[in-house]
């Protein structure tokens, strides 16, 4: 489990143009959509600036990104002899899952720290960041695992790819990371309620910026969702070498 | 399920042991009763035309495809009742691509190692054995992507040999390599062989190949093994130089046309072959 882990660290040492390439979207975010809707303040976020309630949400949607297309390198290593050897589809897909998580820490470092130059301000306490580390890994393995789910019954990259597009945006949109669920029509807040991308904001915001949420709640969704996810990822991953 | 245990033998001098082995997708019909055994420290090779089933049967004894319990056994133990103890004993080379092109080739071979469990203490030791033995002592460093064709197999040769396996399982070790590289990949399978005393078992459609590296053949045609022997045997009474389409003709009398699957065949060798570029 750790092994993919380390692995994946290893892949990011050598290769960083992935890391630059896919800050470009959550800089424009918070650049762009960012600093416009500060600006007419549009969205009521109370005494919170919109770029500090916003930071969190964007943290949490690159992150989603990374892992939403995880599933791609399980089709590419489907016949690769991974599968072939005694290490159990459960922990190949946990430790899969948490690759996905290092990832997105590694991003998570990008987007903070321009989070920083706009002028958000974060928590300073050590243990508060410890809890960003913890839920960005375990919001990451979820959508990782919801990856190789999909993966695992679409077969083929150009399926995972289209049904990967397909699904992020409402994900995104349908969670607290853009607004707040009291704006929301009735039957969003019943999709944000049941999409984990909102505990996962409503912790990061709870710990990076100081907005109460329900972090207890948070944390346990979060890691139910993402024991669930390994479950079924790895019930349908034999399906792959078929 | 009572009369396959009836002819059941004592199978604990095989390496490989197949009774009446099948196995359909959907309809398609790809391995068809093949009974098949390897004798330990022997290197059997496995030969046929693309969607003879020669893939099919490998999953089915390295476990990746279900086989019923009863159809293969390996080193004595039930493939489908002793699943992981069955991994443990097999080195695996697949067809498609294995190493990671972002990792080193050492990296490449760790992960493998720890996949399998060898111990923290001899990782380090045994990953560059496994290196150099497959003469890649001074590329270990570099990314897999700056690779050879014929490297990156070897690459992928040492990861499938990284876990001290019994049983060595190559997928056409040597797809769309050019004559040297094939030569250097057969030079590293035969001194392994020679070191360890571990069982080969290789498929390929190359006929020469067959013939120069190993003890006994099976020639696979729509999923059945239509005939089996040492080399010469199955050479007697032809020329020399025969191609695999005269041996197969000469004992199957069957025409070699194309399988209805051909164009997923095709994709998947191609895509083994273009990484090469």
């Amino acid at each position: 489990m750790a092994a993919l882990c380390v692995v994946e660290l290893q892949k990011i040492r050598h290769d960083r143009t992935e890391l630059y390439t896919r800050a470009i979207q959550p800089a424009l975010w918070l650049l762009i959509f960012g600093e416009t809707f500060s600006r007419i303040q549009a969205i009521p976020t109370g005494q919170v600036p919109y770029l500090d309630y916003l930071a969190p949400g964007i943290l949490a949607q690159s992150a989603l990104f990374i892992a939403i297309f995880y599933g791609i390198q399980i089709i590419w290593e489907r016949d690769a002899g991974v599968l072939v050897t005694p290490t159990p589809r459960t922990a190949l897909v946990t430790g899969k899952a948490f690759a996905a998580g290092v990832r997105a820490l590694a991003q998570a470092v990008a987007i903070l720290v321009l989070s920083i130059l706009l002028g958000v301000t974060l928590t300073l306490n050590p243990l508060r960041w410890l809890g960003v580390v913890v839920i960005v890994m375990l919001g990451t393995a979820f959508f990782a695992c919801l990856s190789m789910t999909i993966a695992g019954l679409a077969m083929s990259r150009d399926r995972l790819m289209g049904i990967g597009q397909a699904i992020t945006m409402p994900l995104f949109f349908g969670s607290n990371a853009l607004y707040p669920v009291a704006l929301m029509p009735d039957w969003l807040r019943v999709v944000s309620h049941v999409n984990p991308l909102s505990y996962e904001v409503d912790a990061l915001r709870h710990l990076l910026i100081g907005i109460p949420g329900n972090l207890p709640l948070d944390f346990a969704v979060l890691v139910l969702a993402t024991a669930a996810g390994i479950i079924t990822a790895s019930s349908v991953l034999g399906r792959l070498v078929r | 399920m009572s009369s396959e245990k009836a002819t059941a033998k004592p199978t604990s001098e095989y390496a490989v042991a197949c009774r009446d082995l099948r196995h359909a997708f959907g309809g398609a019909v790809a391995v068809d009763g093949v009974d098949l055994a390897v004798a330990e420290g022997e290197i059997f090779g496995l030969l046929g035309p693309n969607g003879a089933g020669k893939t099919t049967t490998i999953r089915l004894i390295t476990t990746l495809l279900p086989a019923r319990p009863g159809m293969v056994e390996v080193f004595g133990l039930d493939a489908a009742r002793h699943q992981m103890a069955v991994r443990r004993s097999i080195g695996y080379l697949p067809q498609q691509l294995s190493a990671d092109a972002a990792l080193t080739g050492r990296e490449n071979v760790e992960l493998f190692a720890r996949l399998f469990d060898v111990p923290r203490s001899e990782r380090r030791e045994r990953v560059g054995e496994v290196l150099s033995a497959v003469g890649l002592e001074n590329a270990a460093e570099r990314r897999a992507q700056t690779y050879s064709g014929g490297m990156i197999r070897r690459l992928e040769l040492a990861q499938a040999l990284v876990s001290t396996p019994r049983l060595l399982i190559l997928d056409e070790p040597t797809i769309g390599l050019d004559p040297v590289a094939r030569d250097g990949v057969w030079e590293r399978i035969q001194e392994v062989r020679r070191t360890t005393g571990m069982t080969v078992l290789v498929t390929t459609h190359h006929m020469d190949e067959a013939d120069l590296h190993c003890n006994r053949i099976a020639l696979m045609h729509r999923g059945r093994i239509r005939a089996l022997g040492t080399p010469s045997e199955l050479k007697s009474g032809l020329e020399s130089g025969a191609t695999l389409e005269e041996v197969f003709r000469a004992y199957t009398g069957d025409q070699l046309d194309e399988p209805a699957d051909g164009f997923r065949d095709a994709r998947r060798t191609r895509r083994t072959a273009s990484r090469l570029g």
